[in-house]
């Protein structure tokens, strides 16, 4: 019998990137902000582990999710925060969230030719104490919003945020405004139902919940399978 | 940005690098945007030519790995860029023209990503200074940058000559920025929609009052009389990161671009009054989104006179829609109910 399979030479190309799922989730309220993470670092068929939360904390009143390749995660952060001493040590003052998601689009459009594989949004406070969010693509292109998904996960989750938080293609609504309650309730409910069917997503939840008090974390169980 | 180049603030060495130093940078070239190919380009006192230092990654295969001189044509056109495992933003309708009335610019707001619609509400139309809008096309990071980096130039020429730059003189600023980049795949598509202030001379007298071209705020400009020369009124210039640099009357940019063409082809004239000409400009996006996937969501209007530029609340197309289809649904029942009453009488 004829084999079918190829059984010439082929070509491996080296690829300097890696996926490492995760989903990254931010809600900005009136006064508040919430920056939320599942925990599972995976590539391919295997998890590396299962307690590797995706956000990180930057200022009192800032916080950044970043999903993608964990490699170019770490490194950008530890730039970020470089950046953010430096800033500290000539003016004398801590960055504000517009300020450093400004700062992050220039530094991530200065590798617009071997970019970060990283998907990042950043959630906190800004001047006036209101909650702000701020999403990026790999390359710098950035945007304020009141609530983003990013990560593997993101298009399952950014339309059930579209229609919880947004109110969007709903008839005959009441636009209520977010309460912290309700927002923390639903970005669990959400990322439970995220670890349901993604297969990069899981593990546990890590919740940092930005207010003017400071920055409180919670961390919740969601299915390790 | 721009006060910062201008005051010289440069207080440390690592202030100017993008990031900190890492252990593969005697490998990697960094590059200036500004390099010496350009010698007819005005750069600032201090080293401050640079709008952005680019890191260039060196792969094996690519000739920057084993050579250290720099070529006389532009680097980036001998990269190999690594391969991206993403897609980046692309697609829209934006749309431009001229009538008596001034200038007027239209965007959808959608931008897509593969396909996926990345944010369904993003400013395509963006503000430079009071009498100047760019619309923007092609990779949202890329325009978003290159906007900024104009915005930054226009200023500190401001703040150097105390007068505004003509629209003309802004795009060939901008075309020679981005002619460094033609061959790689930054890919920008900008319409500099604006009004022009003063006469046509280009050893003008300076204007003391620097306020009359305030940067990013739609004042009025109190009653300037400019001779109706040509070089001042409304413009429209097209720049494009392949190079080219057109002026014109009406330009649509994008995916949805041939179907607004198809629109406003047929319907432009310079008579039009401005609300007549707004509604032009919604309808022709509306054809657009309709039509194109890569385009939708709400239109952005703004329109540019002698006393600055306004801007149109953003609308929502979803009401748009479902009027032209009860307005489709009407034209249908009334000619059905004729024909009806023809076969009858």
């Amino acid at each position: 019998m004829k084999d079918y399979h190829y059984s010439g030479p082929v070509e491996h190309k080296f690829s300097p990137y890696s996926f490492n799922g995760g989903t990254v989730l931010a809600v900005a309220g009136e006064d508040f902000a919430i920056v939320a993470s599942d925990t599972r670092l995976s590539e391919g068929y295997s998890i590396h582990s299962r307690d590797s939360p995706k956000c990180y904390k930057l200022t009192d009143t800032t916080v950044i999710g970043c999903s993608g390749f964990h490699g170019d995660c770490l490194t950008l952060t530890k730039i970020i925060d470089a950046r953010l001493k430096m800033y500290k040590h000539s003016n004398n003052k801590t960055m504000t969230s517009g300020a450093i998601a400004a700062m992050l689009s220039t530094i991530l459009y200065g590798r617009r030719f071997f970019p970060y594989y990283v998907y990042n949004i950043i959630g906190g406070l800004d001047e006036h104490g209101k909650g702000a969010v701020y999403s990026f693509d790999p390359v710098g292109s950035y945007q304020r919003d009141t609530y983003k998904a990013g990560g593997s996960a993101s298009a399952m989750l950014q339309p059930l945020l579209d229609n919880q938080i947004g109110f969007k293609n709903m008839e005959g609504v009441q636009h209520v405004p977010l309460t912290q309650e309700k927002a923390v309730q639903l970005v669990k409910d959400v990322f439970i139902s995220a670890a349901e069917r993604d297969v990069y997503t899981g593990d546990a939840l890590r919740l940092c919940i930005i207010t003017k008090e400071g920055i409180k974390e919670q961390t919740v169980a969601l299915r390790k399978d | 940005m721009a006060l910062e180049d201008i005051c010289g603030f440069e207080d440390t060495p690592l202030h100017r690098k993008s990031f900190p130093a890492s252990h593969f940078e005697d490998t990697a070239t960094f590059f200036d945007c500004y390099n010496a190919e350009f010698r007819g380009l005005k750069k600032s006192v201090r080293n401050s030519g640079i709008p952005l230092q680019f890191f260039l990654p060196t792969l094996p295969n690519s000739p920057l790995f084993n050579q250290k001189y720099r070529s006389p044509f532009s680097p980036y056109k001998h990269l190999m860029t690594v391969r991206r495992p993403f897609p980046l933003s692309h697609g829209t309708t934006t749309l431009g023209f001229i009538f008596q009335g001034g200038v007027i610019a239209a965007a959808d707001t959608r931008a897509s990503a593969g396909g996926l619609v990345a944010c369904p509400a993003v400013n395509k139309i963006t503000p430079i200074h009071s009498h100047l809008v760019v619309t923007s096309s092609g990779s949202g990071a890329d325009c978003m940058l290159w906007e900024r980096i104009l915005g930054r130039e226009i200023r500190l020429y401001q703040l150097r000559h105390r007068r505004c730059l003509s629209i003309r003189g802004t795009a060939k600023l901008l075309s020679f920025m981005l002619h460094p980049f033609k061959g790689t795949d930054v890919c920008v598509a900008l319409t500099l929609c604006g009004w022009d202030k003063e006469a046509g001379n280009t050893d003008s007298s300076f204007i003391t009052d620097d306020s009359s071209c305030t940067v990013l705020s739609s004042q009025d400009v109190s009653a300037m009389a400019y001779p109706s020369s040509s070089n001042s009124g409304p413009k429209l210039i097209y720049v494009c990161s392949d190079g080219a640099r057109l002026q014109g009357d009406i330009f649509s940019v994008g995916s949805g671009s041939p179907y607004a063409y198809g629109v406003l082809d047929g319907r432009l004239r310079w008579n039009l009054s401005k609300e007549e000409a707004v509604s032009l400009a919604r309808e022709a996006v509306f054809r657009a989104t309709h039509r194109d996937a890569y385009s939708g969501n709400n239109v952005d209007l703004f329109h540019i006179t002698a006393q600055g530029w306004s801007q149109r609340k953003r609308e929502e197309l979803k009401e748009e829609y479902y009027r032209d289809m009860e307005r489709r649904a009407k034209t249908v029942e009334k000619g059905k109910r004729e024909t009806v009453l023809d076969a009858l009488g």
